[in-house]
């Protein structure tokens, strides 16, 4: 059987979520088709053991675009709201951040951090207007192009002479420099660090580590939350919404490949053979598997083909899950920090050192590892009394040297819990079931090529107007018809529905234009 | 007590340079030197018998030939001799050589990629057509985007349109080209491992970065922008050594009427009213003069040669934070006869060019992880030349001089300073890597200088012993170097300039920091300019 759309979206991740909502809100008719049984994405809740459930890949809700919530009417239901965050020291003198403070640092560290946030959430307030409209194409007439551009460039004038050389400084450099030149303390530096790499290929003193730290504030400040029901429930409201506004939700329903008839896009054929037909397809997909594997090269030119090869997007994040008989004894916490992130990069050479064998193909053997307690607020994730940890863990590179298999990934997942119980001895005694998501499994699980949260590292050469790759950065691919939603375009990653909500509206100002 | 209308302090390539500019607009110009020679980093030492060592840096390929020609650099005996290619020996045996000859290259690389050897074709294209972007804009002082003057908002409408005739894919290349590692840069262009290896020390040559840092692309192109009788790319070797090159310039200085004073290191430059007077040397002399102009790094400059009250705070504090990086140490061996390396061919032309040893991308990225854990490179990245093969007045007939560049040695170890053992046991490191492809290597050694940054430092002035006067990173280019808001050759005190690789363009044998500073210099004294423009190019 075949059926007729305005508009196709391919993945029900909370992007193309987000995006199919717009789009029917701007008049359109949409159907989502996804290939697992939830939806979601990587933006699931999951039981991994029995009575256990957690947030099977992201676990923080940071990211969300306020832009995003005001227009879909969107207020999801938290368990934890800015929750701070303890930066672990072996000797249990622990440091505690939250958005403006830092404390258990020297009054120096801690009056340098306040200037350093006020400074980052500045500059990462001027970084949001960015991330929430389309990139401006380079080189072209159009108009709204080179306003933005004006724009941007006019915005970056406008912090001031000493602000904007600041900026200009900063935004190529590495995190490890500035942190080094700014604070003494250790679990300090090291909790940056790792605010700046996680989910990337990065390490500390990677040059423009400041630019993906920045990124990770422009949600709102970096503010951290979890949501009640886990990252499942964002997902659940979302496709919810999604449904009011009129959109079609198709899931067990896997896209095989995009149909093209005449060097247009027409529609999309799913893995049992049916046709669901529509001049405008959205991939939620990564870019590589979109081009590559739905599409097909042959559609697209040889050089635009060669450029999607070349995308970089391993991912090296690890996530674990731990279901708990008890809460475990961390030296130096009281029973209220489990309502915290707790995080392991005791300081900034820590953090270096575990991204070096990242390089080689190689795990880290002193993993950085970010923790959150969700059931110690949320009770309907565990059994009475019991608890989950989640955990994201780097590095783990996707290319591990002789491939990931279960005894790499259980090599892995030892040598991560016995991380954690360097700072939480009696961790082992307390689990009664495990789960470790290594990137080759979040490939295979979630349909990102590489495992990668951003779908596409994000570095500056795959950013703003590059991201994913020229010729494609504002969502619609060289084909007629077809267009991106996912994090592998602008802006990025991470739970933000930013990527969605531009894409809609650059298809819809085409639509009102056509 | 006389007073001069000009002192510039360093008699290194770029000091003499400025000096010699000025010298020609009819200032008059004293150049002071700590040590007993001139040339800082660009010199020719007779360490051992009769051995003429270019005991720092060793070859010059980014002198700019502007320079040379306005200078006539050749009437006072500046001769550079081309050469080029270089080899990688492979651990299995083999090697991988580069030529400059593009028929021989090919075939040379067919040896392993056919794929590769293809793909050289747009590699070498596209990376020459980065290099001509931004050669415009070294012989031109940076523009600070933060300015309204009309020089500033002119030069930024030029760089923007050249950057807009590029057309839209090469902008967006060269916006990734400026922002991606050499590692990632390569792999765009090769599959063969040994082949990305041999081309990406031009990537971290000087630096402390590894091949796998965004922003090293940028930095092999620093290396490729070299020009030897217009050859692209090519390099050279000047004839009597590095010291040619300064000893050249300073010819000029003086037939310009220029005074060279050696021996008179610089305690302190002296600052009265907001601004400077001149400079007290370490014997106690004083001289004066209403411009003082520093080719000394600007850490030195203005932390050890100044007083910080005289200082904006601000600014005080980012030149402590400026990042310079002692991550280079440098062998140089005297040899009693060529050494021979059994896995070149008899008779191949490669014994002339440069000499690598590491033959994997992961070795290079493990060279670094070694200097980021504060030591040096146990397996090091070596670029190994005998210039003497080109350039026989160095070395007694039959003898041979052997210069060895080894990335990555660091300034101080774990933050300690270097004890004589532990120089001996870097330097073996060096030597013995050596001695894997040649067997005789060992005992053909007459003399060997070990120069860690630590005594780059302490011989010449330069901190951290930093080949570059500080890292090429994006947050210190351009605009940027070495302050933001300074960057174009005037410190916040009147009369006080700097003309060293801290400035804009940065290191390298290239005399364009020195040449720009003399024309910003000669701009406001309002005297006719003497320095020449770029000639552009092609």
């Amino acid at each position: 059987m075949t059926d007729a759309y305005d508009a196709i979206v391919v993945g029900a991740g909370h992007n193309g979520l987000v995006c199919a909502t717009l789009l029917a809100k701007g008049g359109m008719s949409v159907l989502v088709l996804e290939a697992n049984e939830q939806v979601g994405g990587a933006a699931v809740t999951r039981e991994f053991a029995d009575g256990y459930s957690v947030s099977a890949c992201a676990h923080l809700l940071y990211q969300l675009q306020p832009a995003v919530q005001t227009e879909l009417g969107f207020e999801p239901e938290l368990a934890c709201d800015s929750m701070a965050t303890v930066s672990l020291a072996a000797d249990g003198r622990h440091v505690r951040l939250t958005a403006n403070a830092a404390t258990g640092v020297s009054e120096d560290d801690g009056r340098e951090y306040r200037a350093f946030r006020k400074r980052m959430n500045r500059f990462s307030d001027l970084l949001r207007t960015y991330l929430n409209k389309p990139p401006p194409r380079l080189g072209t007439k159009d108009r709204g192009d080179v306003m933005t551009l004006a724009q941007l460039g006019f915005d970056i004038r406008r912090l001031g002479k000493t602000e904007m050389r600041e900026f200009l400084r900063l935004i190529g450099m590495n995190i490890h420099d500035e942190l080094v030149e700014r604070f003494e303390s250790g679990p300090l530096k090291g909790a940056l660090s790792l605010d700046a790499v996680l989910g990337t290929h990065l390490g500390p003193r990677s040059p423009n580590t400041i630019m993906t730290y920045l990124y990770r504030l422009a949600g709102n400040h970096g503010r951290l939350a979890l949501p009640k029901g886990g990252m499942g429930a964002v997902s659940d409201e979302l496709a919810h919404l999604a449904r009011t506004a009129g959109v079609t939700i198709r899931t067990n329903a896997p896209v095989q490949r995009i149909v093209v008839r005449n060097g247009r896009v027409v529609g999309v054929e799913t893995s049992d053979g049916e046709r669901h037909e529509s001049l405008t397809v959205i991939s939620n997909a990564d870019p590589k598997r979109t081009v590559m594997e739905l599409l097909g090269a042959r559609h697209v030119e040889t050089g635009f083909a060669r450029r999607v090869q070349h995308l970089r997007g391993s991912g090296n994040a690890a996530k674990l899950h731990l279901a708990l008989d008890g809460l475990p004894t961390f030296e130096g916490l009281e029973k209220k920090d489990f309502a915290e992130r707790l995080v392991i990069a005791p300081d900034e050479h820590y953090v270096e050192r575990a991204f070096n064998p990242a390089k080689y193909g190689e795990c880290s053997r002193e993993p950085v590892v970010e923790m959150a307690f969700p059931s110690f607020r949320d009770p309907t994730l565990a059994p009475a009394g019991k608890h989950v940890l989640s955990a994201v863990v780097q590095y783990a590179p996707y290319g591990l040297k002789g491939g990931w298999d279960a005894a790499a990934s259980d090599a892995f997942k030892r040598s991560v819990i016995g991380t954690i119980a360097k700072y939480a001895p009696d961790i082992e005694q307390r689990i009664t079931a495990s789960e470790l998501l290594t990137p080759a499994d979040i490939e295979g699980q979630f349909h990102i090529g590489g495992g990668h949260w951003h779908h596409a590292e994000l570095t500056l050469d795959q950013f703003l107007f590059v991201r994913p790759l020229s010729g494609a950065a504002q969502y619609r691919m060289p084909i007629d018809g077809l267009y991106l939603c996912g994090a592998g375009t602008h802006p990025g990653g991470g739970v933000s529905g930013a990527a969605g909500r531009n894409a809609a509206r650059s298809i819809l100002s085409r639509r009102g234009g056509a | 007590m006389k007073t001069y209308d000009a002192i510039v302090v360093g008699a290194g390539h770029n000091g003499l340079t400025t000096a010699a500019f000025l010298a020609r607009a009819g200032l008059d110009v004293v150049c002071v030197e700590k040590n007993d020679y001139i040339g800082g980093a660009a010199v020719s030492r007779n360490l051992y018998e009769d051995w003429i060592y270019s005991n720092c840096s060793y070859v010059c390929s980014l002198l700019r030939p502007e320079i040379y020609r306005a200078l006539e650099l050749h009437k006072h005996g500046l001769q550079v001799t081309p050469y080029g290619g270089s080899v990688t020996f492979m651990e299995n045996g083999d090697y991988f050589g580069s030529y400059h000859d593009a028929e021989v290259a090919y075939r040379e690389m067919a040896r392993f990629s056919r794929h590769d050897a293809d793909a050289y074709k747009s590699y070498s294209a596209d990376t020459m057509r980065q290099c001509r972007f931004i050669r415009e804009f070294l012989l031109s002082t940076a523009p600070d985007p933060t300015s309204f003057k009309p020089s500033d908002i002119r030069e930024l409408v030029k760089i923007g349109r050249k950057f807009l005739e590029m057309g839209e894919d090469r902008m967006y290349e060269t916006i990734r080209f400026w922002t991606m590692s050499v590692a990632e840069y390569l792999d765009e262009y090769y599959e063969t491992d040994v082949i990305k290896a041999a081309f990406s020390g031009s990537g971290i040559i000087g630096t402390a970065l590894g091949i796998h840092s965004p922003g090293t692309a940028y930095v092999l192109l620093h290396h490729y922008m070299g020009e030897v009788d217009g050859n692209v790319g090519s390099w050279g070797f000047a004839r009597g050594g590095m010291g040619a090159v300064s000893n050249s310039i300073a010819g000029a200085f003086r037939a310009a009427g220029g005074e060279l004073r050696t021996e008179a290191g610089v305690d302190r430059i002296v600052v009265q009213g907001g601004k400077v007077t001149g400079v007290a040397l370490e014997n106690g002399d004083e001289i004066s003069a209403g411009v003082v102009v520093s080719a000394m790094d600007v850490k030195r400059t203005f932390i050890n040669c100044m007083d910080e009250k005289d200082l904006p705070a601000a600014f005080y504090r980012r030149v402590q934070n400026f990042k310079i990086r002692g991550s280079s140490g440098k062998l140089n061996i005297a040899l009693d006869g060529l050494p021979t390396f059994p896995a070149l061919p008899e008779g191949s032309s490669l014994i002339h060019s440069d000499m690598h040893f590491i033959d994997s991308m992961e070795r290079m990225e493990r060279a670094y992880d070694d200097w980021k854990a504060g030591t040096w490179s146990q397996d090091p990245y070596v670029d190994m030349l005998i210039p003497t093969l080109n350039d026989p007045t160095m070395a007694p007939p039959g003898k041979h001089f052997m210069s060895c560049f080894v990335q990555y040695c660091p300034h101080q170890l774990e933050g300690r300073r270097w004890t004589d053992e532990e120089r001996d046991a870097f330097g073996r490191t060096v030597i013995d890597q050596i001695a894997n492809y040649s067997p005789d290597f060992k005992d053909l050694i007459l003399h060997v200088e070990v120069r860690t940054p630590q005594d780059i430092e302490e011989q010449i002035g330069i901190t951290e012993g930093n080949i570059f006067h500080g890292e090429l990173t994006m947050d210190q280019l351009l605009f940027n170097r070495p302050v933001p808001g300074y960057a174009q050759y005037r410190a916040p005190v009147g009369g006080l300039y700097l003309c060293g690789s801290s400035t804009h363009p940065g290191g390298g044998v290239m005399a364009a920091p020195g040449a720009n500073a003399a024309r910003e210099i000669l701009a406001d004294l309002k005297r006719p300019n003497t320095v020449p423009e770029n000639f552009g190019d092609d």
